[in-house]
Formats: C-alpha cells, structure tokens, sequence
C-alpha cells in the first residue's frame, strides 16, 4: 500500500472525503514552502499537491502562471522542489505528497534520476499534466518501480477507450477536471460532475478526486457530497499571493476554512 | 529513393511529435485528426483549397533563376521559390488557407492564431475577412510593440489583437495564451497553428497544406533549370516554409536538404534562435522536439534579428529529419543575413524577409565553392517591406 491509498482506505472508513490542496513550490518565495505544507497539513489537507514551476505552463490560468512566474525569479529548480519535500517528511511521515508539473523539467533531469529523487526525497505521486496516457506508458513504469504513484487527469469530454486506459496506467487517484479551460476558469456543475463521476466509476476503483472551478467552502461542500476528494489550488494560491507576508497564515486560514464546509457536508 | 511515411497514427516522427498536453485538450485533437482526416483526399476539399491558392494566393508562384546574384558568385546557379509574391507576402497564407476551410467545414465560426511578428496573424486576419469569421490573434506585448505596423494591418482587417503579458512576452507565450484560449472555447473556436509545431495532427497538417511549395518547385525546376537542384535551402524557426519545400523531396536522396536557422549574435553568445543547431531534446508546446532550454528544463529566451525565427523549438519533423541525416541544419548570424539581404536588393531587385535572408546567406557561402553547373534552390519565404524599420535602425536611420 501507498501513503495515498492508505491516506483514502482511512479516511473511507472514517466516512470523510480528501481534501487537497495545490500551491506552487517556492512561490510567494523559497523560504516559505515548508512551512505552507504543514499550516495546510494543519488547515486540513490530506495531500498536498505540489507545483513545480515551469516557465510555459500551458494548461494553467493567470493565477498559477504568475505564480510559477514568481517562483522562477526567485530561481526555483526540481532539485529545490525535492529538496523541500524532505524537508517536510522530517516532520510529516503520514500526508502525501503528489509532485505537479509540467513534462519538460522532469525530462531534462532524466525520468529515473527523477524518480530516484523523488523517491528518496519522501514524494508519493507524479502528475504530469501534458503526459496523457499514450505518452506516459514509459514514465509510469519507471515510476512503478520506485513506488511512486502515477496521477492522470480526466475531463468531461474523455472518451471511454480512453478512461479504460488511463484506469490501467492510473495509480493512487485519478483528479477530474471539471470543466473545460485552463485553472482558475468559472464556476462548476455539481449535478454534472456528479453524474460524470458516476460514469467513471463504471470503470475503476481509484478514488476520484475533482478539482478546477472550486473556489469557496459552498462549492468544495457540494463537490465532496459526489465525488472522494476536493482538489483546490487557484483560490489559494491567489490567497497567498494578495498577503506574501502573511503567506503561511494565509493558506491555513483559508484552508480550514474549507475543511470545516466540507466536514459541514457529512454531517447535514 | 527512401521511403518515408511519416508521421505514424500517433503523430511521432522517430521520438520526436506525439501529443503532450492535458487531457483537456486530447477530444478537440481528436476531433481534428478525424476532420482532417475525412477531408484531406476528399476531392472537393482539395478543389477548393486548389481554387484558393490559384485565385486568391496567385499560384504557383514562380521560380526565378536569380543570374546576376549567380555570376557574382562565380559558381553554383541559385534559383529562387517566390514565396514573397504571394497574397500577404510570404508562404503563410497557404496553410492559413487550408485550415480556415477545416475551420468552415467543421462549422467553427471564430478562429484564432499565435503570431510573433505578426505575418502568421495578418494571414490568419485575412482569411477570417475573406470568409466573415471572428479572428482573435495572440500576440507577445513585446511583439506588439515592436511590430505595430502588423497590428494595425490585423486591426484593418477586423481581427482583434490581445497583447499577452505572461513569461517572456514573445511568440511563445502568444502560443501559450492562443492554447489556453481554444481549450475554453473548443465548441465554436478553430485554433490555426501558424507554424509545424504543436500537438498532433498540427505539425503534419501544416506540413501537407505548405507542401504545395515543394511540389510546385519539383515540376518548375526541370522545365526551368533542366533538373532538379543539387540542395535546397530554406530558414527554420518552427520550420513551416522549410518543411513545404523540403517534403516533396525528402524521398530524392541526390538533393540535399539544408535548413538554417538563426545564429542571433553567434551561437557562443547564447543569444540565438539555433535550435536544432545547439538545443537538445525536450516537451513543449505539445510536442517533443529539439528546445533551447536551461539545466533545469525551463525554456529560454531567444534572438534573432528576424522576429519569425525567434523561437526556442522547432517542428518536429526537422528534429527527425536531422537526426536520421536526411536534412543539414546549419546557422547563420544577423550580420551574415543582413549582408544577404542587401545584396539581393542591389543585384536582383527583390526585397526578401530577414528570415528568409538567412538561407540566402548560406546559400552565398556555398556557391562560390561550387561548380557552374551546380545548382541551388533557395525557397524566398517572405518579402522584407515588413523589416524596413528593422533595417533602417541598423543602418542608424530612423522613420
């Protein structure tokens, strides 16, 4: 079992559902990354997905591009990134960490050199978000073998050869996308999502965690009640961005926040 | 003669190609590999592309035996593939039109398009006026300001212009935002690549609808110079001209392919445009390819003094093409194509693109050391009434 399967077997059990939040490593600046982790760790997370900042983000909306803007000024490599991880797992042996990025940085440290690192640096999962499944058949075995979980996007228009597919390659959880456009986009269908996620579970056991278009408690309320985990980064990230100062502060506050709508759902 | 049928059914040339983007975008890809799929041996399609080019474009455009530019050389006889006399003024327009009637076909009212210097974008403005579609253009707000000329022209035509403020403000961060863009309005929006990069079916659908530069010179030069040509030469940014001309001949192993990209200041300066020529393997924009990239995989800034050659990848298929040895990539440094550039103006009266100067230029390196019965073929992709500013600043005068 991985961190990210036990983390969902657990909160299963407890009748509870995933809440994870993504940040852009480095960004509002080095010093604060660790720090974020834990204060969302004590916000509420479950996992924290984990940006690595790339200077063409092409799938990311205004919000998450200055944002791995920012981290880039201030020289923020894969290597830091990793670094930052292990740094965390000092304290935190329990939540998950998923590294999300883009292809390019990873290829140019060498996909088993990643790997290696990502491993020993305490990482549990990889999204790389323009690897779709019939580019990422060689990341995910190598992957494979250094027990790191491999996350694939779903959106609303994936055929259904194609979520058979990525159900095979897909480890720890698959993160739909729950409408079209680039991050930090408008508002979501909950009744839409729901029955997509009733579609897909036709054909896999993964949880299914939802993110793009969660902006506040009511809505990741409402997601939580359908689908097994509430993925929330846009929001946030702007949260930090409007206080950097206050930046730790800021995503705790905001985050549990967002814990406390979400575990309002289970009990109404 | 080789065989060569690449792209295979899922887009790679060699390792190179593919579709690397989020499975956000994988159904509208899908959609167009079907589209084009469907109507690119269908007859009346291509009749219509066929009608477009003929009567709108001005094709075939001519091949010229450039003989005084020859004999001041002393050797090789350098024929020119008249790009520049084109509707808009360079081989843009072709793939343009190809896929603004994709557009029309698959019911698609708006089209949308990346520019750098802004020719791809006046193309694209172009034939959204010519068939009455919305036209937004994404272009780098560093480019905007540098090349205001072109944004008036895309304004005159009815596009809009959206200045992007993301990254490095250039051709790349355009491509970024135009992607963006058409993954939020996939249902009405066509977004037309300008170049052969991108995500499959891009890089081959533009290379299919630019090949009628390399099919128009096959037929031309045996009626023109006796035979087909010893090389052919082209500039490379993304490589769209490159890959129209040398497609048609990559099967006819006596003509060397040469693509020449721009060495900006020098290649040991960093400030280039050199991809294929000192950048190395990478994902971006869709694709795998060569990229200039820095030790951590972030891509890096670009020059050249030709805004059309300043980008950090390149097609695809160049990738392919050099490592398998079929094609030569060399470069060539802004003072090299400006001294090209004034030279054809002064010896043949044709005015050529700085990006197209660059092949000009290696082709006046290679003539002298030639024989007289030797033959060049440089494709001329673009006419230079774009870059009088850019010229007149180097030579110290201002408009």
């Amino acid at each position: 079992m991985s961190r990210i399967s036990d983390t969902f077997a657990r909160l299963e059990k407890q009748g509870r559902k995933a809440l994870i939040p993504f940040f852009t490593a480095g960004d509002p600046d080095p010093a604060s990354c660790v720090p974020v982790m834990h204060a969302l760790v004590a916000g509420g997370a479950d996992v924290i997905e984990l940006g690595v900042p790339f200077s063409d983000p092409m799938a990311d909306g205004p919000v998450i591009q200055r944002s791995s803007e920012r981290a880039l000024k201030h020289g923020v490599t894969l290597r830091d990134v990793l670094g930052w991880v292990a740094e965390f797992r000092k304290t935190n042996s329990d939540t998950p960490v998923v590294l999300m990025g883009y292809a390019n940085p990873i290829e140019a440290m060498g996909e088993e050199k990643f790997a290696q690192a990502a491993r020993a640096a305490g990482a549990d999962g990889v999204l790389v978000v323009d690897y779709p499944p019939e580019e990422a058949q060689k990341l995910v075995g190598i992957l494979d073998g250094a027990g790191l979980d491999t996350v694939f996007l779903l959106s609303p228009t994936t055929s259904d050869a194609r979520l058979r597919e990525v159900a095979e390659l897909g480890r720890g959880y698959l993160y739909y996308v729950s409408l079209k456009g680039v991050t930090g986009a408008a508002n979501i269908d909950t009744a839409e999502v729901a029955k997509r996620l009733n579609h897909i579970r036709g054909f896999t056991k993964l949880p299914v965690g939802v993110g793009f278009g969660i902006r506040d408690g009511e809505t990741a309320r409402a997601v939580a009640q359908v689908s097994d985990a509430v993925v929330i980064g846009s929001r946030l990230v702007q949260e930090m961005a409007d206080d950097p100062a206050q930046a730790v502060a800021k995503a705790q506050g905001f985050l549990s926040g967002i814990r406390a709508a979400m575990d309002r759902a289970k009990a109404a | 003669m080789r065989m060569y049928d690449l792209p295979d059914a899922k887009g790679h040339f060699g390792p190179y190609g593919g579709v690397f983007v989020s499975e956000t975008l994988i159904s509208a890809l899908e959609d167009l590999k079907a589209a084009y799929a469907k109507f690119k041996d269908d007859p009346a399609f291509r009749a219509e592309f066929e009608y477009e080019l003929k009567h709108y474009v001005g094709r075939p455009s001519p091949v010229y035996h450039a003989k005084r530019w020859s004999e001041h050389f002393g050797g090789a006889q350098v024929y020119l593939k008249r790009e520049d006399l084109n509707h808009t003024g360079a081989h843009k327009i072709n793939n343009v039109i190809g896929q603004a009637l994709l557009a029309r076909h698959l019911g698609k009212p708006r089209v949308i398009a990346e520019t750098g210097a802004g020719q791809h974008g006046v193309a694209t403005a172009t034939i959204a006026a010519r068939y009455g579609m919305e036209c937004v253009v994404y272009m780098g707000s560093e480019d905007v300001k540098r090349q205001a000329q072109n944004v008036y022209r895309m304004k005159l035509l009815g596009a809009t212009v959206v200045p992007v403020e993301s990254g490095s403000k250039t051709l790349k961060d355009a491509l970024n935002e135009a992607m963006r863009d058409w993954v939020t309005n996939v249902e009405n929006t066509f977004y037309i690549i300008g170049t052969v990069a991108g995500p499959h079916p891009y890089p081959m659908m533009v290379r299919d609808f630019q090949s009628v530069i390399g099919k128009e010179a096959r037929e031309q030069m045996p009626q023109l110079a006796g035979r087909q040509p010893d090389a052919v030469l082209a500039c490379v940014g993304g490589g769209s001209n490159a890959i129209g001309i040398f497609h048609p001949y990559i099967t006819d192993e006596s003509v060397r392919l040469i693509g020449v990209e721009a060495a900006g200041y020098g290649i040991e300066t960093g400030k280039h445009s050199a991809t294929l020529c000192a950048g190395r393997s990478g994902v971006l924009h869709g694709n795998r390819t060569y990229l200039l990239q820095d030790d951590n995989g972030q891509i890096i800034e670009t020059h050249s003094i030709s805004a059309g050659l300043d980008y950090p990848g390149v097609g695809p298929e160049h990738a392919w093409l050099k490592d398998s040895g079929r094609a030569e990539y060399v470069a060539i440094t802004d003072d090299e194509a400006l001294e090209a550039f004034h030279k054809l103006c002064r010896l043949e009266g044709i005015i050529p693109a700085l990006e197209s100067s660059h092949a000009l230029a290696y082709a006046a390196k290679m003539a002298p050391r030639m024989r007289k019965d030797q033959i060049l073929l440089v494709n001329l992709s673009g006419r230079g009434d774009k870059d009088m500013h850019t010229v007149a600043e180097k030579s110290g005068l201002k408009f």
